[in-house]
């Protein structure tokens, strides 16, 4: 695995790999010494296109843990706001030695174009792109249900909101599926994309039904921009039919848990009970955040160039 | 100058010699029967067709000189086996005023590639609120018959009803670029379960048979001639055959990549595959070579639309629409018609001349192939293939989606009025 | 590949130097030494490192405890994330580290691995002790020495010295993970 672009392009085998190893990744945390020298001498760039504060500092403490140097490049401040193109940008990156870019962009697909544009050679780690994806958001959402249901094969679980316009709920819908969990999508139907059916995941409208007995469910932020552009009739309708409070909450099987990308509009989709009680991971999320984008970088950086393939060498030969 | 094209087999039928003269055919007469012309040329084995019109060819000047002149496109035209082509009117300034379709007219004339029949704007500016002067662009030196806000829809039904009503008084015509705004904002390709996947905002196959269908019906209330711009869905060949079969006064054209791609190319997310409509499902492209061979389609017009470099080598979402047509229309129409034999070559005359000069009214192009007639021709070779290379065609950009493919057919020579502006599949 | 005795390719003789009865030997000797060279078990700590070494670390820790009648502590040291080959050989899914509950500061380390070659890997092993604690000693105990030493490392306790060339490889076969007891170089006409 020279990139990673989207969830649809790992196989069960390559997703159990990066949350294996991000598992034991996590354990480093506990150490006195939180930092391993693997990637010592190799230059991960941050290309944030998108404010995302989160995401950022995630994926620079992961950098950081394995000793790679970090370079961030944001746009406000810098050449991008000032018109210059995603390609002069990543050809400047390059230029500077950088071993992976780790890219937002606003623009869907612009992680992939990076890597099989030719305009560079580095490893691409797609850090959400527009509507699109947002694979390690998903990754980290995998790892957190498996700390706390085990195996994910049939376990339930479902995912609520703008469907449409989210790059989470695209990554997890196929991410979860391919790790044997069944997926729910609970959202009016005007934040379900065309052809929706198509997905390895169920559909419903009706929340309620779905959260009975699920073991976990996933709220999506319901982005500003939405709230007057007709896909609901207000904000108090949405939350109504579609927000988590604790009486849905209770529909869940005993030991469910609540997960949000955050960030969170308390009172929205989640009520601050549901977001701050017990069932709820949301912090959790955050930690395994470093974990997973530490086993991604390794496995990323790792990869020999002509490793076009799976995550791992083809040859397993194991020498003393 | 005297041509004699020896051994031509017009509408790839009987080979017979052909001697242009004076800008019309001037003899046809079996192989071997005409004394010699000041310019002989061999033509056993290629077909020879009437010089092909384009409805709809983006020549960018004035304006995006860097993407594309007149010069430079109707070059890559004439090479394609274009004699006459339309230039639309979303150039910088907009050709909504005598002056601009003026000045490119006369630019075509002094390029001397092929005939250059600018399209007239329908609204000032493109901007969809006031009709142009239609009147004095039909009254002037450039003859406007063909009225277009290509690139943007003709989307308030009043206007647009105007528009039909109003070109009457010189027998001009709306060729409508369908597209349903509101149903379109910001959309980046076909919408379907691929759209969902990649993330990209849908543009429905709705939005252009709504306008489609709205435009249809106000054609008939009016009693106007209509044309459908780059027709791309199932949908939209259904409610033109009813239409037509209900005697509305409709036309309609499919570009050659229509005929051909389709959406998953998306999944590159190479803006190259970017353009408007988007490249649909293999059933509409089916839908269109369907209603390509039974005629509810009237014409192949390219759209070709060059863009810069910068324009295109980026991320999806910032790439323009478009994309290069002029040199391969024919390749690719031979590949999807005459080789799947929904069509003959008579047939490809008609879709790619004659109907096309008719709807532009254009007097002396997509003439028969019979002495006295104008003589406006192309010469190919059936049984040709190349290879597309961007960087050897004649247009200014680089934007063909289809680099690197095999294509069948090349065009070996194009006269336009009995001069050859193409020999031996360069410009002469 | 590696359960399997026979050669793969081309790789030519395969002769087995040590069969089962050889191994169990190699461990009670090297287990006596090590109780020999610390002065008993209280503060040793053993750390197999992954793979073989592991369960050859614990039957070390299994015979010296029956010996002393004391529990030791055995534990495993994955180096994936410290080898300095990373860019040569493309990334390795990683086994676990389990550090025994006690720790390792100020207690004597003994690292165990099947096969000593160029040393790298127990560089490695170094530097990932040194990022989980602060032994008094750290000592190395190997079922194999192969030779060809790449860096300046050498092993306190060697089950068996096995003069090889370059061309040759030398495969360890532990029943915990390969069904068998029997240590085989593979190649090169030895």
């Amino acid at each position: 695995m020279r990139h990673l672009l989207s969830t649809t392009d790992l196989t069960r085998e390559d997703a159990l790999l990066i949350l294996d190893t991000a598992a034991e990744l996590a354990r480093v945390t506990d150490r006195a010494v939180k930092k391993l020298p693997t990637l010592r001498g190799r230059t991960v760039v941050n290309l944030f296109f998108e404010d995302s504060t989160r995401t950022r500092i995630s994926f620079e403490a992961a950098a950081k843990r394995l000793s790679a140097d970090v370079i961030t490049f944001s746009a406000k401040g810098s050449s991008v706001s000032k018109g210059e193109s995603l390609k002069d940008t990543a050809l400047t990156l390059e230029a500077m030695g950088a071993d992976a870019v780790v890219v937002r962009h606003q623009a869907s697909g612009a992680p992939y174009r990076l890597a099989h544009s030719g305009w560079v050679g580095c490893s691409v780690v797609n850090a959400g792109d527009g509507t699109h994806e947002h694979p390690t958001q998903a990754l980290l959402d995998a790892f957190t249900l498996r700390e706390h249901l085990g195996d994910l094969q049939g376990r339930r679980i479902v995912i609520v909101g703008d469907v449409l316009h989210s790059r989470v709920a695209r990554s997890n819908a196929h991410l979860l599926s391919t790790l044997g969990a069944c997926v729910t999508l609970v959202a009016p139907p005007t934040l379900l994309p065309v052809g929706v059916e198509t997905w390895p995941c169920a559909v419903s409208y009706d929340l309620d039904e779905a959260l009975e007995g699920a073991d976990a469910v996933m709220m999506l932020r319901v982005q500003n921009e939405r709230m007057n552009a007709a896909f609901f009739p207000s904000t108090h309708e949405y939350s109504r039919r579609y927000g988590l409070d604790t009486r849905r909450a209770a529909l869940l099987s005993d030991d469910a848990v609540v997960l949000h990308p955050g960030p969170m509009n308390r009172g929205m989709e989640i009520s601050a009970d549901v977001a701050d009680g017990a069932r709820s991971v949301i912090v959790e999320q955050v930690t395994n955040g470093v974990s997973v984008r530490m086993a991604v970088l390794y496995l990323v950086l790792g990869a020999r160039a002509e490793d076009q393939g799976g995550l791992l060498p083809a040859a397993e030969a194991v020498p003393a | 100058m005297s041509v004699v094209l020896r051994s031509a087999r017009p509408y790839g039928e009987e080979p017979v010699d052909v001697a242009l003269e004076n800008g019309v055919i001037a003899a046809i007469a079996a192989p071997g029967t005409l004394p010699a012309g000041d310019l002989e040329v061999d033509a056993a084995g290629l077909v020879l067709l009437p010089g092909l019109v384009d409805l709809h060819t983006h020549l960018r000047e004035p304006g995006r000189e860097d993407a594309e002149t007149i010069e430079t496109g109707t070059r890559a035209a004439a090479l394609g086996g274009f004699t006459a082509v339309h230039a639309m009117a979303n150039t910088q300034p907009v050709a909504d005023t005598a002056g601009v379709v003026e000045m490119v007219w006369r630019r075509g004339v002094e390029a001397g590639h092929c005939d250059v029949h600018p399209v007239g704007a329908v609204t000032v500016g493109l901007g969809g609120e006031h009709l142009a002067e239609l009147g004095a662009m039909a009254d002037s030196a450039a003859r406007v018959r063909v009225f277009s806000d290509d690139g943007v829809c003709v989307s308030d039904p009043v206007i647009m009803r105007r528009a039909l009503e109003y070109v009457k008084a010189f027998d001009g015509v709306i060729a409508q670029h369908a597209q349903e705004p509101r149903l379109t904002q910001g959309a980046q390709m076909n919408e379907g379960a691929l759209s969902g996947l990649l993330g990209l905002a849908g543009w429905p196959a709705v939005a252009e048979e709504a306008i489609i269908a709205r435009d249809v019906l106000l054609a008939a209330h009016v009693g106007s001639r209509v044309h459908i711009c780059h027709l791309s869905t199932a949908g939209s060949v259904d409610i033109v055959r009813y239409a037509k079969a209900r005697g509305i006064d409709v036309t309609a054209e499919v570009t050659p990549h229509h005929l051909i791609l389709t959406e998953d190319l998306a999944a590159t997310y190479d803006p190259v595959f970017k353009v408007n409509p988007p490249l649909r499902t293999e059933a509409d492209v089916m839908a269109v070579r369907e209603g390509l061979e039974d005629g509810t389609i009237d014409a192949v017009a390219t759209d070709h639309a060059p863009h810069a470099h910068e324009d295109k080598d980026c991320e999806w979402a910032a790439g323009a629409f478009g994309m290069l047509g002029l040199q391969t229309a024919l390749s690719i129409v031979v590949d999807t018609m005459v080789r799947t034999g929904r069509l003959d070559w008579r047939d490809v005359a008609d879709r790619m001349s004659v109907r096309p000069a008719r709807i532009g009214r254009l007097g002396d192009q997509g003439r028969p192939i019979a002495v006295g007639e104008s003589a406006s021709l192309v010469l190919l070779d059936p049984a040709a293939s190349w290879t597309v290379d961007p960087t050897a065609l004649a247009s200014r950009s680089r934007n063909t989606p289809f680099a690197g493919r095999e294509l069948p057919a090349r065009v070996v020579a194009t006269f336009l009025r009995g001069r050859p502006t193409v020999l031996d599949g360069a410009l002469a | 590949m590696t359960s399997s005795p026979e050669p793969e390719g081309s790789q030519g003789p395969v002769a087995r130097v040590l069969d089962a009865a050889d191994i169990s030997r190699v461990v009670g000797r090297i287990s006596h030494e090590i109780l020999e060279r610390t002065n008993g078990p209280a503060d040793v700590v053993l750390l197999g490192i992954q793979t073989r070494g592991v369960p050859f670390a614990r039957r070390i820790a299994v015979r010296m405890g029956e010996i002393e009648g004391a529990e030791i502590p055995v534990g495993s040291l994955d180096i994936t994330m410290y080898r300095d080959d990373i860019r040569l050989r493309g990334p390795r899914p990683l086994e676990p580290t389990e550090i025994p509950a006690g720790g390792l500061d100020d207690r004597i380390v003994v690292l165990v691995d099947d096969v000593l070659y160029s040393g790298r890997t127990v560089r490695a092993a170094l530097d990932a002790i040194s990022d989980v604690g602060r032994p008094r000693a750290v000592q190395l105990a190997v079922l194999v020495d192969r030779g060809h030493r790449e860096l300046p490392i050498r092993a306190d306790y060697v089950g068996k010295n096995l003069p090889t060339s370059l061309a040759q490889s030398v495969r360890v076969h532990l029943s915990e993970t390969d069904d068998v007891d029997e240590v085989l170089v593979l190649g090169g006409g030895a």
